[in-house]
């Protein structure tokens, strides 16, 4: 917006967001998330109400494979870690650590995605549908579905996400006082993380 | 342009998560009361996503409204389980022998 249009409309757009002074992409960022914190806390409301009305409901940690489950938690926490990594070097100015964590990151999550696809596939083998499955209610392995998948599509979109972040960071394009676009990535990427803890723990342990 | 601030201790948090998994799993075979454990896995869970929104998000260095933001989907969450429970207390339990009585009763008409 020009100068002489600030001053015929005052009022009409601050220059800084009010939340997020470090740029309007972050508030963006952060209003997204919690719109789609909403989808997934009502999946998660819904397998429970789900759960709880079934009486067959089978005990997830005998159907599903715990051990597995852990390690890709322990995989995606791990992520975070490098993701949070990666921006603090680019904001003290390393672009090759940025370059690096970011690319662990990005492995991270398709190490996620290929354990997913393996234990999908190995329990497609054993007789999980969308629409039934013979260790108990049906709805177990529609929800197991619905909701892991939902969650997979975020790694996924997350994965594409940060390989963007990744060929920009080779492009130079960041440094140690213009780097908003990584810390928004960063923030997608750890809300993923937060989003499996949960359904790590609803859906497998409980 | 982006604001500097003071940096948690990344790896101190990592620890915790960890910690904190191993346990939700030794919980699942500990011998407790069902409703115990329950209650033990979703206090450990919440912690774990307080801490990656506190300290890996940066919630704890952000400004109050900003964390109400974030902190609105669980409260309508919370609004939904309450909206949902009424209905749950009505929900008659479909064990394999009740739906086989249900069978019975509709094969009678």
């Amino acid at each position: 917006m020009s100068q002489a249009a600030v001053l015929e409309h005052p009022g009409v757009e601050p220059a800084e967001s009010p939340l997020t002074p470090e740029s309007w992409g972050k508030l963006g960022m952060w209003i997204f998330l919690a719109g789609d914190a909403m989808s997934f806390g009502a999946l998660l409301a819904g397998y429970g109400a789900l759960r709880y009305s079934s009486g067959d409901w089978p005990t997830p940690s005998h159907v599903l494979g715990i051990q597995l489950t852990a390690f890709m938690t322990f995989l995606l926490i791990c992520s975070s870690v490098t993701m949070v990594k990666g921006l603090s070097a680019i904001q003290h100015g390393d672009q090759a650590g940025l370059r690096r964590f970011v690319g662990l990151t990005i492995l991270g999550g398709a190490a996620f995605l290929s354990m997913q696809a393996y234990e999908w596939t190995h329990l497609i083998e054993h007789g999980m549908r969308l629409s039934g499955n013979p260790f108990g209610a049906s709805l177990f392995s529609t929800t197991f579905f619905c909701l892991t998948g939902f969650h997979g599509c975020h790694v996924f979109g997350g994965v594409v996400y940060l390989s963007c972040i990744f060929v920009q960071a080779f492009r130079g394009r960041y440094s140690a006082t213009d780097n908003n676009p990584v810390e928004i990535a960063a923030l997608y990427w750890h809300f993923v993380d937060l989003v499996w803890i949960l359904v790590f723990t609803f859906v497998y342990l409980v | 342009m982006t604001v500097a601030h003071e940096e948690p201790n990344y790896m101190g948090v990592f620890w915790w998560l960890l910690v904190l998994t191993i346990l939700e799993i030794c919980v699942i075979y500990a011998p407790m009361a069902h409703l115990a454990i329950v209650l033990l896995l979703i206090v450990m869970a919440l912690t774990k996503a307080s801490l990656v929104a506190m300290y890996y998000m940066h919630l704890a260095l952000e400004k109050r409204t900003l964390g109400i933001i974030a902190l609105t989907p669980l409260v309508l969450c919370v609004f939904l389980i309450f909206a949902l429970t009424p209905d749950l207390g009505a929900v008659v339990h479909q064990s394999p022998k009740a739906e086989a009585a249900a069978e019975g009763v509709h094969g009678e008409h």
